[in-house]
């Protein structure tokens, strides 16, 4: 049978329980959700396990809520399943103040340059990264740009000249 | 017989029309010499055969690639021979979004020009940043090296970045060849950290 949505939840469900929770299916992909501590078990079991095959990491990026008090940061996986093209987006959430989360270049060595980037603009810690340094912006940088603590326009800057500009 | 017959009428061509030569600069002549100030001589001979540096980044670049091709054809001012070694060239034409990573690549590119050298910023983001106003971006290339000729426009058409070569030509043209050894050029050079 072919895998579908259901199947994997039922899988996810019979594994971890309640551990894995927030199942739902947008625009035809499933997407789910696992305390912090438990990602990487949750990617080595949609890896591992024979029926789901997810061994193809897309991508990882990350999204702030700011308005979600002690679950700002979210960072998603998107897994592929490269044989029943199916694809599933895992969140997993986590505070701030301590953006702590382990890394997935054990698992995926792809993951190295993807969890740098999401380091870069979000400021996500990733826990035993080889190499967690900015990729894309310039190293000089003090702030996560992609945060959304800044006002649409930054009123202290001083890169533009205010003569010209007329601020 | 074809319905349009081309050139029945063909004009003579006139060459004086073709051919443009430099006017002389001001000074005294007499039979079998000519004198007139050396800056003047000098500027002549260099903004006429100005030797551009084309740093393209973006579509500002693809603008400039239509003003060297035939129809625009930049060569007309003398600046035939476009290099892409920062130490034969003498005007580097910035064109296109210079992101901040990006910054520290350009300014090399200007210190490895000898010296005289000039600096065309072509469009709104080597201007300004433009429409970028965003963290990632430099906030116009001044910031960091010093320009002569800024050219407006997003992207300029050719013929603005002609006009912005022309005004170069202009300044070159004028320019002292002391102005590089004064304390005022020292002075400027020192304000982006230049030696």
């Amino acid at each position: 049978m072919a895998l579908n949505s259901e199947i994997i939840q039922k899988r996810l469900t019979e594994k971890f329980g309640e551990a894995v929770f927030h199942f739902e299916e947008s625009y035809g992909m499933l997407s789910f959700e696992a305390s912090k501590e438990n990602n990487l078990k949750v990617i080595q079991f949609l890896h591992d396990d024979e029926e789901l095959g997810f061994r193809f990491l897309t991508d990882i990026c990350a999204v702030n809520y700011p308005d979600q008090p002690g679950r700002e940061l979210a960072v998603v996986y998107h897994l592929h399943n490269l044989t029943a093209n199916v694809r599933v987006r895992f969140k997993v959430f986590t505070n701030i103040a301590e953006p702590d989360i382990f890394t997935a270049t054990k698992l995926f060595e792809s993951a190295n340059w993807m969890e740098r980037e999401t380091y870069d603009f979000y400021g996500v810690n990733f826990v035993g990264h080889p190499n967690l340094k900015r990729i894309l912006n310039v190293d000089e940088m003090d702030y996560f740009p992609l945060r959304k603590e800044y006002p649409l326009e930054d009123q202290t800057r001083v890169d533009k000249d205010d003569e010209m500009f007329g601020r | 017989m074809r319905p349009v017959r081309f050139n029945i009428h063909p004009k003579e061509a006139k060459i004086g029309d073709a051919i443009s030569v430099a006017e002389a600069p001001q000074g005294y002549s007499g039979e079998g010499f000519f004198t007139a100030r050396l800056s003047d001589v000098v500027g002549l001979a260099r903004k006429n055969s100005m030797w551009p540096l084309p740093f393209a980044t973006s579509c500002c670049g693809i603008e400039f690639m239509a003003s060297m091709a035939p129809h625009y054809d930049i060569a007309r001012f003398g600046a035939e021979r476009v290099g892409f070694s920062p130490r034969q060239c003498d005007l580097l034409m910035v064109m296109g979004t210079i992101a901040k990573k990006m910054g520290p690549v350009l300014r090399q590119v200007y210190l490895q020009m000898a010296e005289p050298r000039w600096v065309l910023a072509v469009g709104a983001c080597a201007s300004s940043g433009g429409i970028f106003d965003s963290y990632s971006v430099l906030q116009g290339i001044d910031q960091i090296i010093p320009v002569d000729v800024y050219v407006p426009g997003c992207p300029p058409r050719p013929e603005a970045i002609l006009d912005g070569f022309m005004k170069i030509q202009e300044l070159v043209g004028q320019e002292s060849i002391r102005r590089r050894n004064s304390e005022q050029y020292k002075l400027l050079m020192n304000g982006y950290g230049i030696e």
